[in-house]
């Protein structure tokens, strides 16, 4: 029984799907030569294509539909060689030429699906309707001015990629979870960064709810929502309200709507009524889009490994657990460092490693794998001297959280502080004895049967050596003593 | 095909022009006129013809990914009727 919201009258299954605009990763604009970059001084990465002026004619960029197509690879599906370019027409102000261009009838990417992961370790198939390119429109501000709106065209005519999902959603954790690795694929193929609070990456959710079995009801499409956490929220806030109407005896209308995150409600958006009405047709400044099976063919075989692959050979390769792996290959940068670390070395130590105390580490500092105060190289080092009886697994905590703080080489800081293990069997035998000594009554104890006294006197031999005598020989060296 | 004044009144809001309700009916003949003229070509049989899609089908040319355009606000806003700053400043439109 999967996920399910009750209602006064019974139970609800939940229906979703989504729509992601991912702005491509590319240097120029899709139909124009201005630049992309985020940030840049108001309007001055406009060229007159993307201010619309009379008879510019829009060029398509080779790039862009490269990234279009890596990503319909990246996502198992069908590349159309031949697409089309429609006019979407909608009046606003920042989008100058009164239309959009977009692909309405033939999208560049057709069928395909995604396999998502769910935290009881069951994974399910998403299936992708289709993705296609269109341009951005440019960014309005509202609040610089009583009665005027302020019109910056930097992101007019930038890439997008609309990708929609076919609503075999069922739950916000499933949403969550496409979302997600939806946001993993494209940054491992380097076709989207992924961030949603910069709005590179915004989604349309559609939600709809039905009694078991029945077919769909009714839905309505939540606009531009912009994390995946207010997905979520907002699936949840948007069913109960749907599953209200329904059960009030009213029915649902399909309309858009807003997710208000500081509320956790949706409302309606009833000044876009007429939005419906994109009157769409083909574009005429733009032939069809017509790629060549060779080229598409040596775009896949440039593809990198993605992250079911990977994941794949980490298990088989490195004998991590799924979740291990699931974890390892969330980031394409995570899954090379821990790959430097783990090569030649015990690959589950490096993986423990690695997402515990560097993510800790991390955590802490605020920081990501890619600026990690601790390379690749310098944590494998550290765990050669764990390997090679230098310093115990204990005092490589040590060591490794005074890495963190001065960026230092392992083997240097475990010379400079004195933190070799000591393996001289004579010197702990000298400890040992010390210890018994000073200790009698509690050996008299020991050898009456209180057997767990044993880890107190490991601890007392341990901290008289500075927690730098070696494990396994304290422990055999003790239990000699005291036999 | 034949519009009514309704037809024609919500085709004017979409293209945000104002028309005033005695021009509807001259409105209305004018573009019945043209439809009716476009019309024609549905005499033309195009069965087992794809469009856009013929013999000689050029294809879309493209552009490398190189910046080569922009940096010219100043040109951009030269036709603005109204600006603030490095802005185009129009009547506040908000949700």
């Amino acid at each position: 029984m999967g996920y399910a919201i009750k209602g006064s009258t019974g139970v609800w299954e939940v229906v979703v799907g989504l729509e992601v605009h991912a702005q491509v990763i590319s240097r120029a604009k899709l139909f124009s030569g201005a630049a992309t970059d985020f940030g840049a001084p108001p309007n001055t990465q406009v060229s007159f294509v993307d201010a619309a002026f009379p008879g510019m004619l829009p060029v398509i960029n080779r790039e862009c539909v490269a990234q279009a197509v890596r990503t319909g690879l990246g996502l198992n599906s069908q590349i159309h060689l031949v697409s089309r370019f429609d006019r979407k027409n909608y009046f606003y102000a920042d989008l100058p030429a009164g239309y959009q261009i977009s692909q309405y009838q033939h999208p560049i990417v057709g069928e395909g699906r995604i396999e998502i992961e769910l935290a009881d370790g069951s994974t399910r198939e998403i299936g992708i309707t289709r993705l296609h390119l269109e341009q951005d429109a440019g960014k309005s501000l509202h609040d610089r001015h009583p009665t005027k709106s302020y019109i910056d065209l930097n992101r007019a005519g930038v890439a997008l990629m609309e990708i929609v999902s076919e609503p075999d959603i069922r739950s916000p954790e499933e949403a969550g979870a496409y979302l997600r690795k939806l946001r993993t694929i494209l940054r491992y193929l380097g076709t989207c960064d992924g961030n949603m609070e910069e709005g590179s990456m915004r989604a349309d959710v559609n939600v709809s709810v039905r009694r078991h079995g029945e077919p769909y009801r009714t839905r309505c499409e939540v606009k531009n929502v912009n994390s995946v956490r207010f997905v979520m929220q907002a699936i949840e806030a948007e069913a109960k309200r749907q599953i209200e109407v329904w059960e009030s005896g009213s029915a649902v209308e399909q309309e858009t709507r807003l997710f208000d995150p500081a509320q956790g409600s949706t409302r309606s958006m009833r000044s876009k009524e007429d939005a419906h009405d994109y009157r769409y047709f083909p574009d005429p400044d733009l032939l069809p889009l017509v790629l060549d099976e060779a080229w598409v063919a040596e775009l896949k075989a440039k593809l990198p490994e993605l992250p079911d692959a990977k994941k794949r050979r980490f298990m088989q390769e490195y004998g991590l657990p799924a979740y291990d792996a699931g974890v390892l290959v969330a980031e394409q940068a995570t899954a090379d460092y821990y790959e430097a670390v783990a090569k030649g070395r015990d690959t589950k130590i490096a993986a423990n490693w690695v997402m515990g105390d560097l993510f800790a580490a991390l955590n802490r500092a605020g920081r990501t794998i890619a600026d990690s105060p601790i390379p690749a190289s310098s944590l494998g080092k550290l765990l050669d001297l764990i390997a090679d009886n230098t310093i115990s697994g204990r005092i490589a905590k040590d060591v490794f959280e005074a890495m963190v703080e001065s960026g230092e080489d392992p083997a240097t800081l475990v010379e400079r502080k004195g933190l070799r293990q000591v393996t001289d069997l004579g010197a702990i035998e000298g400890v040992i004895e010390g210890v018994l000594a000073a200790n009698a009554d509690k050996v008299a104890e020991y050898k009456s049967g209180r057997e767990k006294l044993f880890g107190f006197f490991v601890g007392q031999v341990m901290k008289a050596m500075s927690g730098k005598g070696n494990p396994a020989l304290v422990n055999e060296a003790l239990r000699r003593k005291l036999t | 095909m034949s519009l009514d004044a309704a037809t024609i009144r919500r085709i004017a809001t979409l293209a945000r022009i104002r028309v005033e309700d005695h021009e509807l009916t001259s409105l209305a003949a004018e573009l019945n006129g043209i439809l009716g003229w476009i019309e024609q070509l549905n005499e033309v049989n195009v069965d087992g013809i794809e469009p856009l899609t013929g013999a000689q089908q050029m294809a879309l040319k493209m552009r490398e990914d190189d910046v080569t355009d922009g940096g010219y606000p100043e040109k951009v806003l030269a036709n603005a009727p109204d600006r603030a700053g490095s802005f185009y400043a129009v009547p506040k439109v908000v949700e």
